[in-house]
């Protein structure tokens, strides 16, 4: 369970009397000088917290998420994870691509193994932790087999689940559930706040969907394109114990009628 | 595979060999010109003992070669794959290696390497090795922008990008050329044989038993030599799948079929 502290709305001054965890300033790239993809981005963000970026393609979402990550160098400004540079930041944070990323030619259980291999946890150690994450992500039975054998929403939870085994500060996802059916993608959204209720890591998470980004995040970062910018930053004041019955909520929905009317207002 | 499979391909073949007997009988071919079925058939177990030293030569040397351009296409494709000036600088080359006619240098080869089975296998060996090499190549190269990011993020050394990543993932890639080469290989000995052949009555391998047949006019025996010429072209390509049956059977979506909902 959340603590009421984390249940509370969250309001500037809030933000403020907390630690930083995640710390964007004025950041800004670019391919070519007249091919400008971010301009100024800031954002910052704390222990814990749900922040998801929803803006039209091209906005530099993902762009964003691979510098963080130390992927993409940056043009200037700075990004500071737990006052370390995204390239030292790495073994605390983990990414979560669009696809799931993994190696056909290993096991379920191979597969979330690698993020430990990297690690240089011993072999023993290895496969109790990858145990114990595969049953986390309720994929306890399917650790010997290969990933073809599995389906779309299968896939995505074993990507889940290895980058959860490293158990992360800071997990970057970039539309993880994009490619999945509605009813799938509703029910590894509650499953991942179910287990972020465990784990408790930092979580900056890119979407198309305004229903997904309104159920998971205590705040939703509207950015424009051209270049992609921070337009809007919307706290989502909803109960902190969300189930699927919160998207039949009025509540639920008028915020994400709110939402998408200000995004459309981005647009135009 | 089931029984039913192999049961059209049979008929088939039986019919064709059925029209052909009839076809020799009816016209009164000339042996020399065209044999009947059965008359290859005959002789065969006659000449078992030539046949086979025949394909442990030609095979020796295809396999030599074969081998050789496994080991030496490999390792190459690695080079390439590590270093993109290496590759930018010879790639192209390995292209063009493709197209030369190897029988049009196939004299120069006779000229440094003398007669005999080593000119064979390199010929064999230069036939075979630029399928290798490119598949390898394209195979290590054409990791997913996602997975290298992965492996990016952990930290992974450049030794562990090659062998946990690039390496497995170019697998399938290395036995499609690693296929090709297994039939081009047998190719090239039997070309190189017609060539460099030794010259010795009798000792060479299949391609060099052709050309002496051929003069002699020993058809019904040139037929028997393509025929086992054809079986060892087959046993390379066993050998091949196979050995690819057992390293990437498991996972590799041309072979596994069944999914898990």
């Amino acid at each position: 369970m959340r603590t009421i502290d984390e249940a509370r709305p969250r309001e500037s001054a809030d933000a403020l009397s907390e630690p930083t965890f995640l710390s964007i300033a004025n950041l800004s790239k670019a391919y070519a000088a007249d091919r400008p993809v971010l301009h100024e981005f800031s954002l910052t963000a704390k222990a814990g917290e749900f922040v998801s970026l929803l803006g039209v393609s091209g906005c530099g979402k993902s762009t964003l998420l691979k510098i963080i990550a130390g992927l993409s160098p940056l043009s200037s400004g700075s990004v500071r994870i737990a006052g370390m540079n995204p390239e030292a930041a790495r073994e605390i944070m983990s990414f979560v691509f669009q696809d799931p990323a993994l190696l056909p030619w290993r096991t379920v259980a191979r597969n979330v193994e690698l993020a430990l291999e990297f690690e240089g946890l011993s072999r023993s150690l290895r496969a109790a932790r990858v145990e114990s994450v595969l049953s986390l992500v309720g994929l306890g039975a399917v650790g010997r087999y290969y990933p073809r054998q599995l389906s779309g929403g299968m896939k995505m939870r074993v990507s889940l689940a290895r980058a959860l085994a490293t158990t992360p500060r800071l997990l970057l996802m970039d539309e993880p559930f994009a490619a999945l059916d509605a009813m799938m993608r509703n029910r590894l959204n509650e499953e991942l706040l179910a287990l972020k209720e465990q784990q408790r890591w930092t979580t900056l998470f890119v979407t198309h969907s305004i229903a997904e980004a309104v159920f998971l995040s205590d705040r939703i970062i509207l950015m424009g394109a051209n270049p992609g910018r921070v337009c809007e930053e919307i706290a989502v004041q909803l109960p902190a114990a969300r189930t699927a019955s919160l998207r039949s909520e009025p509540a639920f929905l008028h915020l994400v009628g709110q939402v998408g009317k200000r995004l459309a207002g981005i647009r135009a | 595979m089931n029984s039913s499979f192999w049961r059209l391909p049979l008929l088939t073949f039986c019919s064709l060999v059925l029209l052909w007997q009839a076809a020799v009988v009816l016209f009164k071919v000339p042996d020399y010109l065209l044999p009947s079925p059965v008359e290859i058939a005959i002789l065969i177990p006659a000449r078992t003992r030539d046949l086979l030293r025949a394909l442990l030569v030609t095979g020796g040397e295809a396999l030599g070669g074969f081998l050789l351009s496994a080991v030496v296409g490999i390792a190459v494709g690695l080079f390439f794959a590590i270093s993109t000036v290496i590759r930018r600088c010879l790639y192209p080359y390995v292209v063009l290696l493709q197209t030369i006619p190897i029988i049009a240098i196939s004299p120069l080869i006779l000229l440094w390497l003398g007669n005999g089975s080593l000119s064979v296998l390199f010929i064999s060996f230069l036939i075979s090795v630029p399928a290798v090499v490119a598949n390898t190549t394209q195979g290590l190269i054409s990791v997913e922008t996602n997975l290298l990011n992965l492996f990016r993020m952990g930290n992974a050394s450049i030794a562990a990008v090659l062998f946990k990543l690039r390496l497995p993932h170019a697998l399938p890639h290395i036995f499609v050329g690693l296929k090709i080469a297994a039939g081009a290989s047998v190719v090239g000995a039997l070309v190189g044989e017609t060539f460099a052949g030794s010259s010795a009555l009798g000792a060479g391998g299949l391609g060099y038993n052709s050309i002496y047949a051929l003069s002699q006019l020993a058809t019904p025996y040139l037929f028997a030599l393509i025929l086992t010429s054809s079986l060892l072209g087959l046993l390379f390509f066993l050998l091949v799948t196979t050995l690819e049956r057992v390293m990437v059977g498991r996972w590799h979506e041309s072979v596994l079929g069944d999914r898990m909902d």
